[in-house]
């Protein structure tokens, strides 16, 4: 790996204690235990990554710092996972990595060499929508459409992983996606649906 | 959907539901412009005080940054200029905060420098490269200690009628304070501006605001530009709840950095600056008195509140207002006070003030009625009104009779124990409350511009925003019903400032005001249909335009059925490929203007309160509303649904939490501001009254979104009283509130 940050000099045994807010601010793979003010990254790091996405296999440059869901949203134009929080909290940017939920924001694109991600927009088939997003449709579950489709993404899991067997567990499971306008009724009602129906997902 | 006529217009169902599950939907900062560079602002870390210098080099010297704007570089901003003799003609002031302007800090987290790269990564890696030095100085946030000093305080409105305070001559009375913490919006979607100069006074914004047309006016006008030389485009809009009522730092900064750079610039706020740079519902403190007679009779209500504001600008609700005249009383007087904080500003947030100020009222009346060992919704019922008391002008319409006999039903009312903490089940301590919410319903101006193509599509298209109540299925729903037309031909468009002018949507009025100006514009355009059909048409040669009519894309003659044309071959024998046509529907008319205008809402709420640890779970909730007419069935049961988990929140989790040692807001993220989830949501009944009010607009519908949460923290702490006896008067209810040591 290219080296990607340079010391300016400045480094202090004093300022050691700093060096752990660096670790958690900063893409771990890059960091060794510097001081935060005294490092500055040169250039920018570029690094290949080769990913699947929604079934199509892509060989990229990217900057090593991008998070799985910045290289989705600004670098692919894959807008339809969501940015609401960034901290892993908020379940907006839910997708699938490996057929696993995943909160992209919290995963650097880096280390998912080879990984096959499912997005939202993934999900449906041309025009054809997933059955997830029917029930969506049909029970209101959503109102501005903002954590939609991670609410979707997390859906289609808890239903494929056997989380859906009771409204109760279904509820639990999706604990993890906030839906600020309320929609969280019509959201049960949707995935218990689709779960009823029994229609593989 | 079926009309009367059997034939099927409209389907139940979001009309842009397809685009916002398969995730083309797209919102403000999900637009991408050629040559787009990214900002990331720098926030300060005090209070108050001045800064003395800000180190940009390290920064600038990062890959990918180009610049680092702030005070001592940000190029001139004719809206900054406070000295209006200095100030361009065409501009004025900019309200509230000028970002990247001076060197004063106003507020723990304000924007003090804007780092502008060439990726989002440099952007956001270079932020704590900025170094700024402060000169502190001393300031107040916390609001509790702040309050008791009057010299603290500014006046804002007193009222009366009859006599201040005579509640405490009553039969039975109650006097009582009541604290409602700092709540955030906290919308899912990030606040973003993209701004995009095509020329020299010329700029494309998208932006995330609840009013398209609101926001190009706050940017000509600051930027001293011509109006139609600003376009803003805001398709999608990732919930607001108020928050998007006016433009904040983001705008004029992106505004700044696209022009200094001479490129596109995208600026997205992260979540913590969603908790202190656009708004909030201002802390509060209430005193509420009232008193009854032996019969229950309401005799005084004397209503005091404060709420704070920030020092640079005066934030105001209606948080006093419903004590005037939801119920009938003779004798009411209110005060209503601000208190400067040193804080960012805060704003309406959904419900606003009414929701503040019926938690206070709402939850008196219930502890009065225990006084009077009345039933609750008896004392409500021996004080209901039709005519409002403050104004002596009639209610348009009000039901909220209704709204009580169906909850009394539905949550069963009949099994609340009359003395609290008398009912147990399977462990819990089990209580009922209700509570009634009220808003305004108003009815502004709107214009709608309706083109009828030659291939039977009706598109509409009007300046307003959708932040996702259903704005776009409502007004699609009541074209297709003014027009008796299939659903599936007609497109409304909202969302962009080059659109005939709309309101901001907000204060529940989108409905009732864009509403009537579709009406309007589908009347208009068979008006005119008929008018071709009389002109061009043999078979309705002479006839007058009343004995026709337009449904199913025909005209008709209503004398004789086989007298009819289809609208498309009308227009092909007219020789017109389309009927475009813009209207403008006004206010309220003086017939209109002879009442008083409100939606109601009455929530009941079973729950249970753990008697080893206080927790609580409710277990029902059941909403109603009285908003005449409900357009649009589904999204409006949402609507409840979503206030009910907004009331949850404020009752149960919601509050701001600030370090007043440092005036820095301590919980700025999901995890430590807690927003109801998933598991916290009991099974919830909506039911609307649903009858056309026949005089607030020709559509006979009215707004839901404030209601729908107004009164609900109440109902929910009336419940909790019920269940335990204790009465919470300070919100979230926690279990240490409820005499339970935390657990923590």
């Amino acid at each position: 790996m290219k080296p990607c940050f340079q010391q300016d000099g400045r480094r202090s045994f004093l300022k050691k204690s700093t060096s752990l807010v660096a670790l958690y601010l900063t893409p771990s793979v890059f960091v060794k235990a510097f001081a935060v003010d005294t490092i500055v990254p040169l250039p920018i790091p570029k690094e290949k990554l080769t990913i699947t996405i929604n079934g199509k296999k892509l060989n990229l440059e990217i900057d090593a710092r991008t998070t799985l869901l910045n290289l989705l949203r600004e670098e692919l134009a894959f807008t339809g996972t969501k940015k609401g929080c960034e901290m892993g909290q908020c379940g907006a940017c839910t997708i699938h990595i490996n057929g696993k939920r995943t909160k992209s924001c919290m995963q650097l694109a880096l280390t998912h060499q080879n990984n096959k991600i499912t997005t939202i927009e993934g999900l449906s088939e041309g025009e054809k929508l997933h059955p997830m997003q029917v029930a969506f449709i049909k029970h209101d579950a959503f109102q501005c459409g903002y954590c939609t489709s991670g609410q979707i993404m997390s859906a289609v899991t808890c239903v494929r992983e056997g989380n859906a067997k009771s409204r109760a567990s279904i509820q639990a499971y999706m604990d993890t996606n906030i839906c600020r306008c309320g929609a969280y009724q019509n959201i049960v009602d949707a995935i218990a649906e689709v779960a009823k129906t029994g229609v593989k997902i | 959907m079926k009309s009367n006529n059997n034939t099927i217009f409209w389907e139940d169902e979001r009309v842009d539901g397809a685009e916002k599950v398969n995730g083309k939907a797209k919102y403000a900062a999900e637009h991408s412009l050629p040559n787009m560079a990214y900002a990331v602002f720098v926030t300060s870390s005090i209070a108050k005080g001045s800064i003395k210098n800000i180190d940009t080099s390290k920064a600038l010297a990062m890959p990918g940054v180009l610049d680092v704007i702030y005070y001592a570089n940000c190029p001139s901003v004719p809206g900054y200029i406070s000295n209006a003799a200095e100030r361009p003609k065409n501009a004025i002031e900019w309200r509230g905060h000028k970002v990247l302007h001076d060197n004063k800090v106003r507020f723990f987290g304000q924007p003090i420098a804007l780092v502008v790269a060439d990726s989002f990564e440099s952007a956001n890696a270079a932020i704590r490269f900025v170094k700024a030095e402060y000169a502190p100085e001393s300031f107040e946030t916390n609001f509790d200690k702040a309050r008791l000093d009057a010299k603290n305080l500014k006046t804002n409105s007193n009222y009366k009628r009859g006599t201040e305070k005579k509640f405490k001559e009553a039969f039975a009375f109650v006097e009582s304070e009541f604290n409602i913490p700092i709540e955030v919006h906290n919308a899912m979607e990030l606040f973003a501006t993209i701004a995009h100069w095509e020329g020299e006074d010329k700029v494309t914004l998208y932006d995330k605001t609840q009013g398209p047309k609101s926001t190009q006016f706050t940017v000509s006008r600051t930027f001293g530009i011509p109006d139609k030389n600003v376009r803003v485009i805001a398709e999608n809009v990732g919930g607001a709840f108020g928050s998007g009522l006016r433009s904040w730092a983001n705008v004029p900064a992106a505004c700044i950095a696209a022009k200094k750079l001479n490129r596109p610039v995208k600026l997205v706020l992260t979540r913590p600056q969603m908790f202190s740079l656009v708004g909030y519902r201002p802390q509060s403190w209430q005193k509420l008195g009232i008193g009854a007679d032996a019969a229950g009779n309401f005799t005084g209500i004397s209503h005091e509140a404060i709420t704070n504001t920030s020092r640079y600008e005066d934030f105001r609700e209606g948080i006093v207002d419903a004590s005037k005249f939801l119920y009938a009383c003779e004798n009411v007087d209110t005060k209503y006070n601000l208190l400067p904080l040193d804080l960012s500003t805060p704003v309406w947030m959904r419900g606003p003030g009414e929701a503040s100020g019926c938690f206070a009222l709402e939850s008196a009346i219930d502890e009065l009625s225990y006084k009077l060992k009345m039933d609750p919704i008896e004392l409500r019922l021996k004080n209901y009104t039709t005519i409002n008391p403050e104004n002596k002008l009639p209610f348009s319409d009000i039901n909220l009779k209704d709204c009580y006999a169906y909850g009394i039903n539905k949550i069963g009312w009949k099994n609340r124990p009359t003395v609290p903490g008398a009912l147990k089940e399977n462990g819990w301590l089990i209580g009922y409350g209700m509570a009634v919410g009220i808003f305004g319903a108003g009815k502004g101006s709107a214009s709608v511009r309706i083109v009828l193509s030659n291939d039977g599509k009706l598109l509409l298209e009007c300046g307003v925003s959708d932040m996702g109540p259903g704005t776009t299925t409502a007004m699609t729903i009541l074209a297709s019903e003014a027009m008796q037309m299939p659903i599936q031909k007609i497109k409304f468009k909202l969302g962009d400032s080059d659109l005939p002018p709309g309101p901001s949507q907000g204060g529940s009025g989108t409905t009732s005001t864009v509403g009537s100006a579709v009406d309007l514009a589908c009347k208009t355009l068979q008006q005119k249909l008929k008018e071709i059909s009389i002109k061009s048409v043999p078979v309705f040669a002479g006839m007058n335009s009343e004995a026709l009519e337009v449904k199913n894309e025909m005209v008709i003659s209503k004398t004789d059925a086989n007298a009819k044309m289809a609208i498309v071959d009308l227009l092909k024998l007219a020789n017109q490929d389309k009927i475009d046509l813009t209207i403008t529907s006004n206010g309220k008319t003086a017939a209109q203007l002879k009442f008083t205008s409100n939606s109601f809402s009455a929530h009941f709420v079973k729950l249970g309160v753990n008697p080893k640890d206080g927790t609580i779970k409710i277990f029902q909730v059941v909403t109603t509303g009285d908003a005449g007419k409900i357009i649009s069935p589904k999204t409006a049961r949402s609507q409840m649904l979503g206030g009910v988990v907004g009331g949850i929140g404020m009752a149960l989790s919601e509050k701001l939490e600030i370090d007043h040692k440092t005036g820095q807001i301590i919980n700025a993220s999901f995890g430590g501001y807690h927003v109801p989830l998933h598991s916290h949501i009991p099974p919830t009944d909506v039911w609307f009254v649903n009858k056309p009010d026949p005089n607030i607009n020709d559509i006979g519908a009215k707004g839901i979104g404030e209601i729908a949460l107004i009164g609900l923290a109440a109902a929910i702490t009336n419940a909790v009283y019920n269940a335990t006896g204790k009465r919470v008067r300070d919100l979230p209810i926690t279990p240490e509130k409820l005499g339970f040591k935390s657990k923590v």
